[in-house]
């Protein structure tokens, strides 16, 4: 809302203070400055002056006029003009030498066209009145000649931008903005809407409401004989202008400064363009009306309109139709002003993408009590500025709405706020926003039917759920132009912020002792250090994936991570789904990484993936909010809406060791993403287990799957997978080759119970080395677990320390050489028994895996 | 060895014998030109089969009165002989530890740098600080769905169902406009699942995702970060909002640093605040004329930070809370707008873009 300084001061007794003095009371109150424009404060040495003789010159491309100007000297100037639509005896502004003008525009005596030019005869542009104009701009001709321009036409001028928010509607007005700022500065309101339109017997134009429940007020009034040649004065145009609208005429004009000035949206009909009597209904099946923008709009069963025998002439506070519309030829014109249903069209206003100046009052709450003071000032107008004659009668179709009142104890406010206000204080507060006090009442919420001004209707249930009891109780009747006033805690807010948020004390409240994290959280954290101390750099990346993504991952038909959430209204048509895995993000982050330069990189993320159960209900029940839902309903919803647990994802590239001065580092490897799985499952405190599978989109040949085995079950469970990518899926996302990744769902690790202190032995250690041959293709998993489990107790540690495959164990075969550790707690083994608990665990090899003690 | 030889034939023990041998051992040490000469000159001059140890071991073959003398003789050469081989095993050592140590002397500076560096994203690790500041306060954490439904991510919140933020040009709808799920727009639908499923009193912070159909620029994106809080007790005031603002600002930002209120408007909080923060840089004085300016608060003073609110009883009584008996207050901010004032981030195109350069500075912690 743009409110020119000039015109609050017309309701206001401002005292001298800045705009910025006044901007920060205003935002204080809750009408947030966005920004001040000072308008006119440079213009300088521009009076009226009156053309007495003009000469045309010839012989030049365009016609330049010489011309001798009175401007209240001694003597006339002499001024070159480029501008014919003046004629002399015109009075017009004149720009004299030293003259400064909007943008530090700075006028001289200077030869031009072979004249001498003493000054400027000023266009509206030039003055920053108008964006352009086409001539000079020509004053009344009883203006003063040599008087100052900038104080005649009140040139110089701030204009505050406010911020409304959404439940003020009354603030996108001068009216609501000067009574803010009347209370702020404590200082009279003169209230531009307390006045008595003249009773007046009949109807203006026939006109009902159809449907009570889209419009409850309905107002007409009519003016004949009006000079559609009649220009809007240039007060009027100067202010729209700085009140950011276009002046488009003076009917239009008209409309739209009572609108500002007052809140209250207006409509103009040409009145010979009417046919029958008009009724504000809804629309029906397959109407069609042609608005004013010359776009024909299928209207939608909600749509409220208003309509004549011929059909739709208007779309009620949103946009008037192009059939009806005040022409250049308009003479007999019917105001409307009326009281809509705000969620009606808020409603109308979405659907049809259409926001106008009417349609954000009227979603935000237009003062009932307005159209009839409104429509008379607008006939006044017309009749004062355009010729007019008013009309006989007025047409007022109404639904009868009884006002909302809230009764609460007087100390309320000061227990919202945790500062006592006295009673006096809640009173003028309330008194000064608009209200009615009364004393004494049942404490609740009563009244308030009518068209719903903000949405949400008190039941009669809610109400009494709303209701604050207590003593000393006032009864509180909100003003026409507050329908955002409906309950105890919103007038606790207007005596809190009128008081001032500046006074609440601090006071920090004793919360009861907490818990601290959870398990669950604590390891997210510990996940996330393990992984970034490893070498990973943590990305958030978008959870929005495409097709092409789960095509690039080589996800067959019928992969569980192909059921997908898909949004409605996408950022990008490409990514429509909600992500079922972490990898596309990564991998995609990978490649811009080495796209800019970082070849080695090695990335993790921790964050949810979206999995949409096959048999969910298509639709999450919207419940009721005047109590707690049943846990059935909360039930309903949570079946819609889709499985989503927490996981882990690593991907790298390039060097994870790197090359330098001591020699040549270590590409990134299959190893390398299954230590990562091992690395966050230590610090999850879980074992993994590390088989070989073959699951898209890794390498069949390089792809581990990573279980954990609940000990108290024995049962298995897979949580994830890592390994190198497959080919196809560097190529797809463009990987650098051999791209490893891992990824492991987080939340389907148990939580760890509390860690046993080992036991730790002082006897001495005993090592036995063994090399064990064993078919190529067998997974050293399964050697290293029948070793452990051959050893039994007495194994402390067991490492492999070498792989070797090569002519000396033949082809088809791999050596292994392990490195066993044993140890007694209780003693000294001797070497009877270590060698005993090394042959019972390569005995155990041998039988599971068929491995044979190399040398033996 | 034998008890019956005659002293007199005893020479090792003479005092020109163990004269000479003192003297051979004192020249030998002194020769020693390295530790490996001076331990063959110990071996030779103080080993067990020296001319001194050999003395040594006829001092039994005396008769007991001239033991005394003799084993005094002997004991004064041993003493010269090892005092000489300890200053002169300490002068070699020296000596080695100046050639020897020098030689082996490396660049310390040479950059060991074979393991990668990672880290942990500012957003993440700025949610946890933000936490914590409450936890420390009583709070606990509260978690819940990104995809949400629609009743608690807007009518349980008091947000009308026409309100202009339940239009698809604010919130990602998920299938249809009416399936009743919603991409949650703030963190606020984990407040409902607090008050629905914790005992009273309810205190819980609740980090997390949040989406908004804005198109990425500098300082938009359309998956972002909030924190939120929310109490619930009996008794609860703005008071007791703003001093826990306050205490959260001078643990974010150092002691003295407070916020300021002012009205505003949200659904689900009356009365409801725009919070701001005092400008922990300049710490207000940026704003008089005069002053220098301040980069971190665009010389205001103070910088906006969040919303809050005590919160709206038609929230309590969707969630089946008496109003008349509880009361309480709510508050959020934006992580990401918090990194850009607390971290100067200039583009939070980089917050998302995963751009390693970016996030490792970051560390472990913010």
């Amino acid at each position: 809302m743009k409110v020119p300084l000039s015109w609050l001061r017309e309701y206001v007794d401002l005292p001298a203070v800045t705009a910025h003095e006044v901007a920060d009371k205003l935002t204080a109150a809750g009408l947030k400055l966005e920004s001040i424009t000072a308008y006119g404060h440079e213009i300088k040495n521009v009076v009226v002056g009156r053309v007495l003789a003009i000469e045309e010159l010839a012989g030049f491309k365009k016609p330049i006029r010489h011309c001798r100007v009175e401007v209240g000297e001694a003597a006339p100037r002499e001024i070159v003009c480029g501008a014919v639509n003046f004629v002399e005896g015109d009075v017009v502004p004149v720009a004299l030498p030293g003259a400064v003008l909007p943008g530090g525009f700075e006028i001289a005596s200077r030869k031009t066209y072979g004249r001498l030019s003493d000054g400027m005869i000023c266009s509206e542009a030039e003055l920053g009145i108008a964006e352009s104009s086409p001539g000079i701009l020509l004053l009344p001709q009883d203006t003063p000649i040599g008087a100052d321009v900038v104080e005649l036409l009140g040139l110089r001028d701030d204009v505050l931008e406010l911020e409304i928010t959404p439940d003020r509607g009354y603030a996108l007005s001068i009216r609501g903005v000067a009574r803010e700022a009347a209370t702020a500065f404590g200082v009279p309101f003169r209230d531009p809407g307390a006045v008595e339109p003249p009773a007046v017997a009949g109807e203006s134009w026939p006109a009902s409401i159809a449907d009570p429940t889209a419009c409850d007020r309905f107002v007409l009034r009519s003016v004949s004989g009006f000079d559609p040649a009649a220009e809007s004065p240039l007060w009027m145009r100067l202010r729209l202008v700085r009140a950011g609208m276009r002046p488009v005429s003076l009917a239009v004009d008209v409309t739209n400064y009572i609108m500002l000035e007052l809140g209250q949206p207006l409509h103009a009909f040409d009145r010979s363009r009417l046919s029958g009597g008009i009724v504000v209904r809804r629309a029906r099946a397959g109407e069609t009306l042609e608005t004013l923008d010359h776009v024909v709009r299928k209207l939608h069963e909600d749509d409220i309109l208003i309509t004549d025998d011929s059909g739709p002439i208007s779309m009620a506070g949103t946009m008037g139709g192009l059939h009806t519309e005040i022409s250049a030829a308009s003479s007999d014109i019917v105001i409307e002003a009326a009281h809509f249903s705000a969620t009606g069209i808020a409603r109308e206003s979405r659907r049809h993408n259409l926001v106008s100046e009417a349609s954000k009052r009227f979603e935000r709450g237009v003062d009932r009590e307005l159209p009839l003071i409104a429509s008379w000032r607008a006939v006044q107008l017309l009749v004062e500025l355009g010729g007019a004659t008013a009309e006989p009668g007025v047409t007022h179709a109404q639904v009868e709405a009884a006002p909302i009142t809230i009764t609460i104890p007087a100390g309320h406010p000061g227990r919202v706020a945790g500062l006592p206000y006295t009673r006096e204080t809640v009173v003028r507060r309330l008194e000064q926003v608009g209200c009615t006090v009364a004393d004494g009442g049942v404490a609740g919420v009563r009244g308030g039917q009518g068209v719903a001004a903000t949405g949400v209707v008190s039941s009669g249930d809610l109400a009494d759920k709303l209701a604050v009891q207590g003593d000393d109780l006032i009864t509180v009747t909100p003003p026409s132009w507050r329908p955002d006033l409906t309950d105890p805690n919103d007038l606790a807010e207007e005596v809190i912020r009128l008081e001032g948020y500046e006074h609440l004390p601090s006071v920090l409240p004793a919360a009861p002792a907490g818990a601290g994290l959870t398990e669950g959280q604590r390891r997210r954290r510990r996940v996330g250090r393990a992984l970034a101390a490893a070498g990973y750099v943590e990305v958030l990346s978008y959870p929005f994936i495409g097709e092409r993504d789960l095509d690039g991952l080589q996800l067959p038909e019928g992969d569980a991570r192909r059921r997908v959430s898909r949004l409605v209204n996408p950022l990008s048509e490409d990514e429509p789904f909600m992500r079922t895995t972490l990898l596309p993000g990564l991998l995609k982050t990978l490649v811009r990484n080495v796209g800019r330069g970082s070849g080695d990189v090695a990335l993790f993320e921790i964050g949810l993936v979206y999995r949409p159960d096959a048999d969910a209900p298509a639709a999450a029940p919207v419940l009721a909010v005047d109590r707690r839902p049943t846990p059935e309903e909360l039930a309903e919803i949570e079946k819609a809406l889709p499985r989503q647990p927490q996981r882990v994802a690593v991907v790298l590239a390039g060097e994870f060791e790197r090359s330098g001065w001591w020699g040549a580092g270590r590409q990134a490897s299959w190893a390398d993403a299954v230590e990562a799985a091992r690395t966050l499952a230590r610090a999850a405190g879980v074992e993994l287990g590390v088989n070989a599978d073959q699951h898209e989109p890794w390498h069949p040949g390089r792809c581990a799957v990573l279980t954990v085995t609940d000990a108290a079950t024995g049962e298995t469970v897979t949580v994830g997978h890592a390994g190198e990518l497959h080919p196809r899926v560097i190529e797809a996302y463009g990987l650098p080759p051999r791209t490893a990744a891992m990824e492991l769902e987080l939340s389907a690790l148990a939580l760890p119970d509390p860690v046993q202190t080992p036991t730790v032995s002082a006897y001495p250690v005993a090592t036995q080395d063994v090399a064990l041959t064993v078919p190529a293709n067998t997974p050293v998993a399964e050697v290293e677990a029948a070793l452990r489990a051959g050893a039994g107790d007495l194994l402390e540690g067991i490492r492999l320390f070498d792989v070797y495959t090569g002519e000396q164990v033949g082809e088809g075969n791999k050596s292994l050489a392990y490195s066993l550790r044993f140890r007694a707690p209780d003693r000294t083994l001797t070497a009877e028994e270590t060698t005993a608990a090394r042959d019972a665990a390569v005995a155990l090899a041998a039988e599971r895996t068929g491995a044979q003690l190399r040398g033996a | 060895m034998s008890n019956t030889y005659d002293p007199v034939e005893v020479t090792p023990l003479h005092a020109d014998e163990v004269g000479r041998a003192q003297a051979d051992a004192l020249a030998a040490i002194a020769a020693a030109n390295d530790l490996e000469d001076l331990k063959k000159a110990r071996l030779a001059h103080a080993g067990d089969r020296s001319p001194i140890a050999l003395a040594n071991r006829e001092i039994g073959a005396l008769p007991p009165a001239a033991r005394a003398e003799a084993g005094k003789r002997i004991g004064t050469a041993r003493k010269a002989i090892g005092e000489a081989l300890a200053a002169r095993q300490a002068e070699l050592e020296a000596e080695r530890d100046a050639r020897v140590l020098v030689e082996e002397t490396v660049d310390v500076s040479l950059p060991w740098d074979r393991a990668p560096r990672g880290a942990r994203h500012p957003l993440t690790t700025l949610q946890e600080r933000i936490a914590d500041a409450f936890v420390a306060m009583g709070y606990e954490v509260a978690e819940g769905p990104e995809l949400e439904g629609e009743w608690f991510n807007f009518d349980a919140l008091n947000i009308a169902p026409d309100h202009p933020a339940r239009s698809d040009h604010d919130t990602f709808f998920v299938e249809s406009t009416e399936s009743g799920k919603v991409l949650r727009t703030q963190t606020s639908p984990v407040q409902i699942r607090a008050l629905l499923s914790r005992p009273l009193p309810v205190y819980v912070v609740s980090p997390g995702k949040t989406f908004r159909t804005d198109e990425l620029d500098a300082t938009h994106t359309p998956v972002f970060h909030q924190v939120e809080g929310l109490a619930i007790d009996k008794g609860l005031t703005m008071a007791h909002l703003k001093g826990t603002l306050d205490r959260f600002a001078e643990v974010m930002f150092g002691e003295g640093i407070r916020t300021r209120f002012r009205p505003n408007y949200f659904p689900f909080t009356e009365p409801s605040a725009e919070m701001d923060l005092l400008c922990f840089v300049c710490r207000g004085s940026s704003a008089v004329p005069g002053n220098p300016a301040c980069r971190t608060c665009k010389s205001e003073g103070w910088i906006e930070w969040g919303g809050c609110g005590m919160v709206n009883p038609r929230v309590l009584i969707a969630c089946g809370v008496d109003p008349s008996v509880y009361s309480g207050f709510a508050f959020g901010m934006g992580i990401e707008r918090t990194l850009m004032f607390r971290h100067n981030a200039e583009d939070m195109r980089d917050m998302v873009e995963g751009d390693v350069r970016f996030t490792l500075p970051f560390g472990m912690e913010v």
